[in-house]
């Protein structure tokens, strides 16, 4: 998790960029202070990082989102507080950004805070999504956000999946997809991520560091 | 087709169009927007094919009147406030006979309501909110799959009964993600749509599409002749899902995303040794009234769990003919029942906790 400060997740909607952020944010809580996960999510009315307020609370994590509280405000307002984080050199930032390049819009804001080297931007790709199933479909997505958000993809996650149902060879098929991708960009794949038990069983000589996560958006139920 | 990962009112889009749909009238409002969203950029790709964002729900359910009275595999999509604005046009396109797929992703209500899922609207599809003895298929799909699974049939449906048909999902439906795959329909024998105004080319006499009547008696036979379509599909057409039924002493009775939570309260009561069931309507209009009174014969009580403040339970006590107690637990207004409350209530019922 050796990443720059401000680490801003992009990628196709329904691509897994939330569960990442929110799963991410808490592993970078054991290592740091201070760590902040910003909600610049105005895209989606259900399943925002926000809902997770109170879980990210009790474990030291602050969490930014709209000014506007309540689950059920689809207005597309971001918070003044964004600026905390991002200003303070001392908080490790992970900014979970809207779906495609409408949601990338509310980066371009920020852009002075975007200099060379001083932060990631890691696109989330689920090949079984149908807009990003192939390398000239990710293409597409990363460049259109690159050009609304002002900012330049530093790394690709493969997060190829399907919920519960997900195999070892459903992460490995997408491995193929978004490492000729991401050599089109030149970028490298950042992380794999997988359900806890899939990643225990992936091999170990892929490229990307292997990230279990937990599905903290989804209710047992679904 | 291998499995693809989609969020409901895409899915709900792509199964439309893998149906044959190819025009899309609708507005947007929250929680359904990405079903136009995917339709505006799917269906220009298609031959023919058209979407148009109407200038209000008014006016795109008016459009669908227009195109599936020339014959067209037309949809359009609203969530509950917009749907209460079409009542008037499903009305019409009921008495013209004209078939069309008509999606309701709903919210909470009354009036704006709120964004996150409800049922609602359960009066306003089963009822009808528009006027006049009219009735149409209400599909409650509780999963992805079945959500595409149901669209494709419900076009079929409608062209084989010349009816409107409904998709009710809650904002949960819509907005939840879930691996679906396309299957091709077992395709019913469809009638030819010799009525449509397709242009006569002088070749026959022009067909008119209408709900006007200007004599009485000629309305009343209409009626009489829309009525008995509404028993053909009252006898056909109903469906249901037993979850555990034939040895439950409490019955729950829950459709959509409620009946996800509800199974998983049954298999958490059960494995407490408590013997509870579901039985789960697919479609709401018509009802399953024959699984209700099948298990007035074995079970002790039902249970109408809804995301409202109790409309279903309405047609469980109706079907039960008295015969069982009939309990209600809902949450309104975007809130959604966990499984614990749903079991509390079972408990609460068979006398183990008060």
């Amino acid at each position: 998790m050796n990443d720059k400060r401000i680490r801003i997740i992009i990628g196709h909607y329904g691509s897994g960029k939330t569960e990442f952020s929110i799963n991410y944010a808490i592993k970078l809580k054991k290592q740091h202070e201070k760590v902040a996960l910003v909600d610049l999510d105005v895209i989606n009315p259900y399943f925002r990082s926000r809902l997770q307020e109170s879980m990210l609370n009790e474990k030291g994590i602050a969490m930014i989102a709209s000014n506007i509280k309540g689950s059920g405000s689809d207005l597309p307002a971001v918070s003044g507080g964004v600026l905390g984080p991002l200003q303070n050199q001392s908080t490790q930032v992970v900014l979970d950004v809207g779906g495609d390049s409408t949601g990338a819009r509310t980066l371009g804001r920020y852009e002075e805070y975007f200099q060379d080297g001083a932060y990631d931007m890691f696109c989330v790709v689920n090949v079984n999504r149908g807009q990003t199933e192939t390398v000239e479909g990710i293409l597409r997505n990363v460049y259109a956000i690159e050009k609304t958000s002002r900012a330049k993809v530093t790394g690709l996650i493969n997060n190829t999946h399907l919920l519960r149902e997900t195999t070892v060879e459903d992460v490995l098929k997408g491995q193929k997809i978004v490492k000729q991708a991401a050599d089109k960009l030149g970028v490298p794949i950042r992380y794999v991520v997988a359900l806890e038990e899939v990643a225990a069983s992936l091999p170990s000589n892929i490229e990307g560091e292997i990230f279990p996560i937990k599905l903290y958006m989804r209710e047992k139920w679904m | 087709m291998a499995k693809m990962l989609m969020k409901g009112n895409e899915a709900i889009g792509a199964a439309a169009i893998q149906a044959g749909c190819k025009f899309f009238f609708g507005y947007p409002i929250t929680p359904q927007n990405e079903l136009p969203e995917y339709m505006s950029r799917e269906l220009p790709k298609i031959e023919g094919g058209a979407f148009v964002q109407a200038e209000s729900e008014v006016a795109a359910i008016n459009m669908i009147y227009g195109a599936a009275g020339a014959g067209a595999r037309c949809m359009t999509s609203s969530s509950s406030p917009g749907m209460a604005l079409k009542q008037e046009g499903i009305s019409y396109i009921a008495g013209a006979e004209l078939p069309a797929v008509i999606v309701n992703i709903s919210r909470g209500g009354p009036g704006l309501g709120g964004i996150q899922p409800s049922q609602a609207d359960y009066f306003q599809s089963t009822r009808g909110g528009g006027n006049g003895d009219y009735r149409h298929l209400v599909y409650a799909p509780a999963s992805l799959q079945e959500a595409v699974d149901l669209v494709m049939e419900a076009f079929d449906v409608a062209d084989y009964y010349r009816n409107p048909v409904i998709v009710l999902g809650d904002g949960m439906i819509g907005q939840m993600m879930e691996p679906v795959e396309f299957k091709k329909s077992n395709g019913r024998e469809l009638p030819a749509k010799d009525w449509a105004t397709t242009g006569t080319k002088e070749e026959r006499t022009p067909n008119i599409i209408n709900s006007l009547a200007l004599d009485p008696a000629k309305l009343e036979e209409h009626n009489r002749k829309l009525t008995r379509k509404y028993k053909e599909i009252e006898k056909n057409e109903v469906r249901h899902e037993d979850y555990k039924t034939e040895d439950a002493d409490v019955v729950i009775v829950a459709y959509g995303t409620t009946a996800r939570i509800a199974r998983n309260a049954v298999d958490a009561l059960r494995e407490e040794g408590i013997k509870a069931g579901m039985m789960r309507p697919i479609t709401l209009w018509p009802f399953p009234e024959a699984a209700i009174q099948k298990v007035t014969h074995t079970a002790k009580a039902l249970l109408s769990v809804e995301m409202s403040e109790g409309q279903m339970v309405e047609d469980v006590r109706l079907a039960n003919e008295g015969k069982l107690p009939v309990h209600f637990y809902g949450r309104s207004g975007g809130m959604i029942p966990s499984p614990d409350e749903i079991a509390d209530k079972v408990k609460e019922i068979i006398g183990g906790v008060k």
